[in-house]
């Protein structure tokens, strides 16, 4: 290996951990929120990407019946529980609250993209398309769990990932979508050839990552998010729901997914099984970060997008397996220094 | 076995043995039910590890993998027999399950389904990647199994093998959860610190309920290469390793038919909805992923214990178990010895920058009871936790009998004979007060897995419920013997707990809080039966918040304050002490 190659690998290492530091943070967001270990995180990136990809051939993405699927589903349950308390005009408050947003974004959705207005459109589509989809899946999924085990919350996960890798293959089929760059051109600093969408990506990321930060420490709703996410109980006494905290994390993590795919797709061919491999080392990250801290997580992103790099190079074939198998002495790691026993959950 | 199981598993066995000699049904049907068998096999592991043993897996088809290679392998590469790789498949499986398990068990909490998850992956990459194995093609020209010099070609012959093995499984895991073996797994779902405080060695239970679901699994795999003759590594994927989990879930995964009912729910469903759904929605599509997902997250909302259990409460309650009264394990005495039964010596805990336990010292003689008493927060509970290893000490020494015994880990603290309680009660709610009593004498039975599933454990088990039955009679429960532990009041639940420390043959209990939740009278009784043991040659340590119970019972108090010793000596002397109290009732200001 000579330097040119590695640096190379070192670029393609740290762009890649930059996507994984972005879904790293999207997951210890709504761990932290919701106790949900949001497995599907990865489904936002592909749902998100392939949307973009069709929107530019000017044909309406799929993704536009799920997210009225999900309304409606999110609408039924609402509208369930006024109910079962007998106020009907709540029931169709709640149904209504649900499914007038979800209309008319799958309106605007269907109106404007034959016109193909740009990139610039399209992406403000796909982003009004996929971040609803957040808050939904949640209320369809995850609330009626919300007093139950991390244990069971993961299982559901898992099934919700199921489900959703399943439908995106009927949404946009097994063919695999490329995005045009955001930014276009690209240039040479000494023998490493650069292009302008990898820079967006290292920039952007650091700049959602800054921006998030802010979020947290300066803003009312984010740190109410930080109240629930220390203190569920406690959070709920001074008055922040956690249904409303819930929605709110998901539909972050279904916006940071958005972002990811806007950077990502132009320089992967995605797929609609694609989501989960590249959530799940955002998710290796999320691990060695311990799921509580973000710094960590952003650190050990880079980590897993470099060792992908450079074992692509010397193993190029078993890099997967690499990639997976270093989760292991992590989790054993964790678990020999947690201090809370098996009892917890 | 019990009676009414007995009936069950023979009537389901009679009507799996009759279903391909019924003329009615095709072929098609019997495939697909060999398709549920080798499906039950990895549920039935699944049911041991997750519902029984509280290890969630997603990765279980890994395992079924390991079987399937290794026999495809040795079959067509080096041209072995098949029933000739039925052992080296099952034993590859086990010495995977050994490595992957050595790191698995240990992680806690939701760590380990998120361990089950990474090597799932890896493994599903690593065979497709692998150039002996096929890669990605796989291995095919896999011969068939045959009998007698007989090719089972057809799904109808090879329908009695799978269902063999699938009958033989749910004998043996029938067999080894009535066990020795089988009851320490299941204590270990209300939390491992029950089952160490009665000497289960957590991390060996973990790792064999482990070992015994992949077998189960590699079992399936093996046969699954010989039934589809060739094996590729989608089969052995993760969204597989989930259907599996889908089913434990759905059918119930406390129980064995559970595994079955939910296996024939789960194949029958996904051969329809393969065959069904593109007829209506076009070709292409990965439906039954879209609804098994969808049914994972409706079962977990409103039936998470799964269909079983609905089905069985209609076929009638099992009768209780018939205890012999005459078993009985041998005592072991108590020695007369000189010098203390126990000795603490400058113990010291520190969490962090707060001092539990400050430099506290205190002795328990032969048949001597000694209470521990202080206000809430004195570090009562602590010190129990460093005399029964539950915690390290971070300075100090405790002696047991002249030898050093700070250092040893709960399960050898246990195999010394110190027998505890909890304050907050730990027993498993969903098995019987004798099921819970018996797992007390764990150390003092020897039967290991192989002999509870082949019942060479009669005799044993016979002496363990007769031993359990009279303790459960001591404690004054014998009324409550048969019921979930979970359905006592909580007084009583304490008694329980008592009842299964005697189960241990002890030379030291130790009680935290044992007289919360009773009344007056059961308090006597209480007192009489803790006295009869000390005159027996037992020493008690007992924390205790109800002061006349403690005055008028132990020889000897020590009382702690802010994790420090204030005072020590005989009920009256205590009662007088000016710092006790002042440490009970605040300083006269």
């Amino acid at each position: 290996m000579d330097v040119t190659i590695a640096l190379f690998l070192i670029q393609d290492g740290i762009i890649n951990g930059a996507i994984y530091a972005l879904l790293a943070v999207a997951l210890v967001l709504v761990f932290a929120v919701t106790r949900v270990i949001l497995i599907p995180q990865g489904e936002f990136v592909t749902f998100a990407g392939l949307s973009l990809a069709a929107m530019e051939t000017g044909s309406v993405p799929g993704a536009v019946w799920l997210l009225l699927v999900l309304a409606a589903a999110a609408a039924a349950m609402d509208a369930g529980a006024a109910l079962r308390e007998r106020s009907p005009a709540k029931a169709v408050r709640l149904a209504a609250w649900n499914l007038v947003p979800a209309i008319a974004i799958a309106a605007a959705v269907l109106a404007m993209v034959p016109l193909q207005l740009g990139l610039g459109v399209n992406i403000v589509l796909c982003a009004a398309l996929i971040v609803p989809m957040g808050p939904y899946l949640y209320r369809v999924a995850f609330q009626p769990l919300a007093d139950a085990s991390v244990l069971v919350l993961l299982i559901a996960s898992v099934g919700a990932h199921l489900a959703l890798t399943a439908l995106g293959l009927v949404l946009f089929g097994a063919e695999g979508y490329r995005t045009s760059p955001v930014v276009s051109g690209s240039f040479q600093i000494g023998p490493l050839f650069v292009t302008g969408q990898s820079l967006l990506v290292v920039g952007a990321t650091l700049a959602l990552l800054a921006g998030l930060a802010l979020f947290f420490g300066r803003t009312l709703i984010g740190k109410a998010l930080m109240a629930s996410a220390i203190n569920r109980r406690g959070a709920r006494l001074v008055g922040i729901p956690t249904m409303l905290s819930g929605r709110i994390a998901f539909a972050m993590a279904a916006a940071i997914g958005v972002v990811s795919a806007v950077l990502v797709a132009p320089l992967t061919t995605l797929y609609y099984d694609s989501g989960f491999i590249i959530g799940l080392k955002g998710f290796v990250a999320a691990i060695i970060g311990g799921l509580g801290a973000y710094p960590a997580a952003v650190a050990a992103a880079l980590a897993v997008g470099l060792l992908e790099a450079f074992s692509s190079f010397w193993a190029s074939a078993f890099k997967e397996v690499i990639v997976f198998a270093s989760i292991l002495p992590v989790l054993l790691w964790r678990s020999l220094t947690s201090t809370h026993g098996d009892e917890e959950d | 076995m019990n009676r009414r199981d007995l009936t069950r598993f023979l009537v389901f066995a009679a009507i799996m043995v009759a279903i391909p000699f019924l003329p009615f049904v095709p072929d098609f049907w019997v495939t697909l039910l060999d398709f549920v068998g080798l499906a039950s096999l990895v549920a039935l592991g699944l049911v041991m590890l997750t519902g029984v043993g509280g290890m969630t897996s997603f990765g279980q088809a890994a395992f079924v993998g390991f079987g399937a290679y290794a026999t495809a392998l040795l079959t067509t590469a080096y041209g072995w027999s098949p029933w000739l790789t039925l052992p080296v498949s099952l034993a590859v499986t086990v010495a995977a399950a050994l490595v992957i398990g050595l790191v698995t068990v240990r992680l806690s909490g939701h760590y380990l389904p998120l361990g089950t998850i990474a090597w799932g992956i890896c493994f599903y990459y690593l065979f497709g990647n692998l150039k002996t194995l096929g890669a990605y093609d796989g291995i095919s020209s896999v011969p068939p199994l045959s009998i007698f010099g007989m090719p089972l070609l057809d799904s109808r012959s090879f329908y009695f093998v799978v269902w063999g093995f699938v009958l033989a499984a749910i004998l043996a895991t029938a067999n080894l959860l009535d066990s020795r073996v089988g009851r320490s797994i299941r204590a270990l779902r209300s939390g491992a610190a029950a089952a160490e405080s009665v000497g289960v060695n957590v991390w060996r239970a973990k790792l064999t309920v482990f070992v015994y679901a992949a077998l189960l699994a590699g079992l399936s795999g093996w046969l699954y290469a010989h039934f589809q003759r060739a094996v590729t590594p989608g089969v052995f994927s993760l969204t597989v390793g989930i259907e599996y989990l889908l089913m434990a879930v759905l059918g119930g995964a406390g129980y064995i038919y559970g595994a079955i009912l939910g296996a024939g729910i789960v194949v029958v469903l996904k051969n329809f909805l393969q065959d069904l759904l593109p007829l209506f929605f076009g070709a292409g599509g990965n439906y039954e992923g879209i609804v098994f997902g969808i049914l994972l997250i409706v079962m977990l909302q409103g039936a998470r214990d799964g269909l079983w259990p609905v089905i069985a409460g209609r076929l009638g309650k099992a009768a209780p178990r018939v205890v012999d009264a005459t078993g009985t394990l041998p005592g072991r005495g108590f020695d007369a010895g000189d010098g203390a039964l126990l000795r603490v010596q400058g113990a010291r805990r520190l969490f962090g920058g707060l001092v539990a336990v400050d430099n506290v010292s205190f002795e328990v003689g032969r048949g001597e009871i000694v209470g521990l008493i202080g206000p809430n927060g004195a570090g009562k509970s602590t010190t129990f936790n460093l005399v029964t290893g539950v915690l390290a000490l971070s300075g100090g020494e405790i002696h047991f009998e002249d030898e050093r015994v700070d250092g040893l880990g709960p399960e050898q603290i246990a195999a010394r004979r110190i027998a505890r309680t909890f304050q907050h009660v730990k027993l498993a709610p969903t098995m019987s007060v004798l099921e819970n009593v018996a797992i007390g004498a764990h150390l003092r039975g020897r039967a290991g897995m192989v002999s509870g599933i082949m019942r060479l454990d009669r005799e044993e088990e016979r002496r363990i419920f007769g031993e359990a039955a009279r303790q459960i009679e001591r404690v004054g429960l014998a009324e409550a013997m048969h019921q979930p532990a979970g359905a006592l009041a909580l007084g009583q639940q304490r008694l329980a707990e008592i009842a299964r420390a005697l189960c241990l043959d002890p030379k030291l209990l130790l009680l935290d809080e044992p007289a919360a939740g009773l009344r007056h009278l059961e308090k006597q009784a209480l007192a009489d039966l803790i006295r009869r043991l000390r005159d027996e040659g037992m020493s008690v340590l007992l924390v205790e918040h109800d002061m006349d119970f403690v005055m008028q019972l132990t020889d000897h108090i020590v009382v702690l304050n802010f994790g420090a010793r204030i005072a020590t000596g005989a009920p009256a002397e205590i009662q007088r002490d000016p710092a006790v109290i002042e440490a009970y009732l605040g300083s006269p200001a």
